[in-house]
Order: C-alpha cells, then structure tokens, then sequence
C-alpha cells in the first residue's frame, strides 16, 4: 500500500497509490496513515483517484483513520471511483466523510 | 437463449467459472482478479462487475475472517452465467455459523462511526436468494446476482 502525502497550504493531500484497499492491505493502508496523519494539518484530503476497489475492511479502515484524526481534524476523500462511491454510499458512510468529485482546486497536481 | 426476465437476449452462457483458492487475503484478492477477466464476467456493465467483485470480497473474506479464522483450508468458487443473473456458489470446510444461518444484516449506523460489519450489510443488500446449508461439515453458500441492474 503506497502512500504519497504533500503538504500545500495548510492541507494534507494523500495520494493512495494502489488500485485497492481490500482485506489484504487495510491494516497496512491504517498503520501508514496513522504515520502520516500524526501532527499533520487539520485538514487532509486523501485522493482516491486510483483506487478501483475497496471492500468493507478497506471502509473500516478509512473510518479508523478518520477516528485517530480527533475531533478537532477531518479527513476529507477526493475522487471515488464508481465501485468505492457504491461502496460508501450503501453503507451510507459517505455522510460522515466530506467527498469532492475530484481534487479541491489548486491541490490537483499529478503527483 | 432469452432471458424470461429482462428480454435479454443472452447468445450462449460462457462456461462457468471455478476456481479453488487458500484462506488468506492475498488469495481472495487475486481470485477476484481472476474472476474479473473471467470470460463469466464479459459483456458485463461496469455497475454490475461492481457489485459481483463487492459481494464476493464479503463471502470470501467472511470465510477466511471467520470460517477459518484459527485454522486455513480451501475455499471452493463458482460463478455461472444463468440468463440475467451470476448463480455464486461457495464453499469451505471451515468452522458452521454461528446458529446455522447468515448473519443478520445490522443496519449501518454512520454517526456511531463503526467500523466493521458492513461486510453482511452489503451481501444482503446487493445479492438474492441467498442461502446457506452446513453439509458434510463444510459451508454452502449460494447467492444470485442480477447481470441487468
């Protein structure tokens, strides 16, 4: 599970790199972010551009790293494929998630 | 041959699809690699091919999380085309269910922010006729899956 984070003006942008977090990558995918995410920007934006899959541990998984944020940060998702959209939808998580369609302006730079 | 549901008009259904497969995750997710260029899964919407790799995820890993959870064994899949609809069917030799039957589907909770037991939650909410048989000491689990949303 390869992770790229850039800091651009007082946001966090997480690039997730890999086509899936499923059951074989989440403790992995959460173990990473919890790196990532320590004392980092209030707001972190994980870009979900090149995820095509992602399975009930992988939603648990972005949920922890949402929880290990604290109430004081959030954890924001960028560009959901059509797979991952009907995966948060169905579970109606995607109302405890701020999603953008694709990056906020001015952080979409290719990595 | 015609679908009587949708009036699709299926030409010849592909031969179906099986494969057997260790308890582990690796090997579920490469399963569902497998499948997904499967020639079972061709002429499928992307909607569709969605929801066939979602639900079967939730049964394999179910199986591995929790059939096997302190033992490893086999896991049996088939997956064969039945006019509009993926007939899925598997198999292991792991541990029955808890009172022989699925779980129930716990409806999600978002404000409680959980994070497990989404798994069965979307089995049922995106498959039909699912059913579940304990015989000659391994799970059967069969479900359906419409190819026409």
């Amino acid at each position: 599970m390869e992770l790229v984070a850039r800091q651009l003006d007082g946001v966090l942008v997480v690039h997730a790199m890999d086509d899936r977090i499923d059951a074989a990558g989440a403790i992995q995918f959460k173990e990473r972010m919890r790196g990532i995410v320590q004392g980092a920007e209030p707001r972190v934006v994980l870009d979900m551009t090149r995820v095509n899959f992602l399975d009930s541990s992988g939603l648990g998984a972005v949920v922890a790293v949402m929880k290990m944020m604290g109430p004081d940060r959030k954890l924001e998702l960028a560009g959901l494929t059509p797979t991952v959209q009907k995966v948060f939808r169905l579970t109606r998580m995607e109302s405890i998630f701020t999603i953008h369609s694709s990056l906020p302006e001015g952080l979409g730079h290719a990595v | 041959m015609p679908c009587d549901e949708c009036d699709h008009q299926v030409r010849e259904d592909p031969a179906p699809f099986r494969l057997v497969i260790a308890s582990d995750p690796m090997s579920v997710r490469e399963a569902l690699r497998t499948l997904m260029s499967a020639n079972v899964m061709q002429g499928l919407s992307g909607d569709r091919r969605g929801v066939a790799e979602i639900v079967l995820a939730e049964v394999l890993n179910n199986v591995v999380e929790h059939a096997y959870a302190d033992t490893s064994g086999e896991i049996r899949l088939e997956v064969q085309r039945e006019g509009c609809s993926l007939q899925c069917e598997v198999v292991d030799s792991g541990r029955p269910m808890p009172g022989d039957h699925p779980p129930d589907p716990i409806p999600s909770r978002p404000e409680e922010l959980q994070e497990g037991s989404f798994g069965w939650y979307m089995i049922r909410m995106l498959s039909q006729d699912l059913k579940y048989r304990r015989r000659n000491g391994q799970n059967e689990i069969r479900l359906r899956l419409p190819t026409i949303a």
